[in-house]
């Protein structure tokens, strides 16, 4: 017999598959479905897709919740299995984490038509470069079949023992139809595995649906009406055909939307960073030990990822400080964020705010360890002065830090700032003079971006004079504490 | 064996990971494949080539369910050349 010579293999396992399924002991090449379950065809051609795209090795695929919970187990690729109906918000994670990857949210119709009803209409909303493929076997089957918002009218399901009505389910949800009302999918199909026609009907669809992401086109979405014998307590063969001659009845078949031709590559987003930075990008990682950190020397903080906390009463101008620096750094061709930390109190008591000036873009708004805290009174400088980080700077309003204030290993301005503002004129630009120290302190910032920001926040001539004097008496100040030390 | 080199297609089938759906008996436009009577370690009747007739088409390896259990082969002629591979299939081959 000259089969091995004369012939040779066409068909077979996909390389997507993994060689042995582990997840139980036994008859580890074999899924845990149902016999004739359209799972598994969909599984067969989802991984045909991956094979003949050569992607297997950047596809991440999001497992939902349902009998294809253990996809993950199938195939040989990156795996993410996702809480309920949040396949398609998970894809958009790892989409937008990895642009690279090729993401597949796999899910069914509970999964994706019941509670993850949100996530699949904002992602396609969003036009979120992913695939999903949509499993349609009209039931919750994993859970013994219960309605779904998919299940046809006068189907019986253990919830609707008499048939789905109208009057109390509503009617079949037609989440392709619905997602096609929005502008911004690339590709919307329904296909069916009702017979040798659709399901190679299905197989082309996948296969462009996940090639139109490797293009980088755009949402794509293919519903797959789908037999499950045994809830629907049906033989394999029956099964599939309902699926064409009934239940396409409700679900007809086609394409909703294909701009595949018109489409252009959507923009590659930014890759996130990675997780060792995000402690940092949030703040809250503990300050990090500055070894050479010494009053004796004072360095500087870098002007290129400065973090402030500016804190004191409602009045004080604390807000206008920070936005000050903001919009300086902003004129300057910096990444800013300005955050008002806006308590109830934001008429009296305290108000503060976080402020940073970055070359990189900001990642986190939030200041939990600044390198400048600009303190404009005591309760303030008690709050935070523990969360300046170690080589950082204490602007203080006062004639000196008290001695029970943890400032340890941080260089320290503490002048009656309010008192030498209403020397200048008014008692109310002590902010500014702060400012001018605390400019001094960023460096680097050039003299008409402060003007510029000037001009945009302060209108009345009167302030802008007195501002300009106090902030140019504060960079003096700091020049007489820290003679030498700046430059 | 001159009947199965004219048969453009062969057919394996894996007893151990079939589970006897059904639908590649139903799909088989020639009708070439059959339940066994004997049933596998496992409980099922499974699918086997009946031996002869197989075009290669390859549509029963599209409707199984299960990943690997039936591997489609096609003949090499001098005209065909290569066979078409795995991944021609979702696009052309059915
Ligand atoms: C938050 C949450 N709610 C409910 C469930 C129970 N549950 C498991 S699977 C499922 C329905 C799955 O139906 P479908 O998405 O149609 O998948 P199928 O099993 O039909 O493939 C439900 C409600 C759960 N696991 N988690
Ligand atoms: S219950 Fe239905 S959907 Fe679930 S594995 Fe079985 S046939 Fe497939």
């Amino acid at each position: 017999m000259s089969e091995e010579t004369e012939y040779e293999i066409a068909l077979s396992r996909p390389k997507a598959f993994y060689s042995a399924f582990e997840r139980k002991e036994e008859l580890q090449h074999q899924t845990h479905y149902c016999p004739g379950c359209g799972h598994g065809i969909v599984h067969k051609m989802l991984a045909q897709a991956i094979d003949s795209l050569e992607i297997q090795n950047r596809t991440v695929l999001i497992s939902p919740v349902g009998c294809s919970v253990f996809a993950y187990y199938y195939f040989d690729v990156g795996n993410i299995q996702a809480a309920h109906g949040r396949a398609s918000a998970v894809a958009t994670a790892v989409k937008r984490t990895r642009p690279d990857s090729i993401v597949i949210s796999y899910q069914g119709d509970g999964d994706l038509a019941a509670i993850g009803s949100a996530e699949i209409l904002h992602a396609a909303n969003r036009g979120e470069n992913i695939t999903v493929i949509f499993v349609n076997n009209t039931i919750y089957s994993m859970t013994g079949g219960q309605v779904a918002p998919t299940t046809l009218l006068g189907q019986v399901s253990t919830t609707t023992p008499k048939g789905r009505q109208a009057g109390n389910e509503g009617y079949p949800l037609h989440v392709s139809e619905l997602l096609a009302t929005l502008q911004a999918p690339v590709y919307i199909e329904r296909v069916g595995l009702g017979d040798n026609r659709q399901i190679a009907q299905a197989a082309r669809a996948v296969r462009r649906a996940v090639e139109n992401q490797a293009r980088g086109l755009g949402f794509s979405f293919v519903e797959i009406l789908s037999p499950c014998p045994t809830i629907w307590k049906m033989s394999p063969v029956e099964a599939q055909h309902w699926v064409r001659d009934v239940m396409e009845k409700t679900f007809p078949l086609g394409v909703l939307r294909d701009l595949i031709a018109q489409a252009e590559p959507r923009p590659v987003p930014r890759p996130a960073p990675s997780l060792d930075e995000i402690p940092r990008i949030l703040g809250v990682a503990p300050p990090a030990p500055a070894a050479s950190a010494e009053r004796s020397s004072p360095k500087p903080a870098s002007p290129l990822d400065l973090q402030v906390r500016v804190a004191g009463f409602g009045g004080q101008g604390v807000l206008l400080l920070g936005e000050m620096l903001a919009e300086a750094g902003l004129d300057a061709g910096l990444e800013v964020s300005w955050l008002p930390s806006y308590g109830p109190e934001m008429r009296s008591g305290t108000s503060n705010c976080h402020v940073r000036l970055a070359q990189e873009p900001v990642d986190s708004p939030l200041v939990a360890h600044p390198d400048v805290l600009v303190a404009m009174n005591e309760p303030s400088l008690i709050k935070f002065a523990a969360t300046v980080r170690r080589g950082g700077w204490i602007v203080y309003n006062g004639e000196a830090v008290p001695a029970e204030c943890p400032a340890e290993g941080v260089h320290i301005l503490a002048r009656p700032f309010t008192h030498i503002a209403d020397e200048l004129g008014d008692a109310r630009a002590a902010n500014m003079l702060m400012l001018g120290a605390l400019l001094e302190i960023a460096g680097s910032l050039p003299q008409a971006s402060v003007d510029a920001a000037l001009m945009r926040l302060v209108k009345s001539p009167r302030w802008l004079e007195l501002d300009e004097r106090a902030m140019t008496r504060g960079r003096e100040l700091f020049q007489e504490a820290f003679e030498g030390v700046r430059r | 064996m001159d009947a199965l080199k004219r048969d453009r297609g062969h057919l394996r089938v894996n007893a151990e990971e079939c589970k006897g759906c059904g639908l590649c008996i139903e799909a088989c436009p020639p009708k070439v494949i059959r339940l066994t009577e004997r049933i596998n370690h496992y409980g099922y009747r499974t699918a086997e080539y009946t031996g002869a007739g197989c075009t290669g088409c390859g549509i029963c390896f599209q409707v199984c369910p299960e990943p690997g259990a039936i591997t489609v082969l096609r003949l090499v002629t001098p005209r065909s050349g290569v066979p078409r591979r795995n991944h021609t299939a979702t696009t052309g081959a059915i």
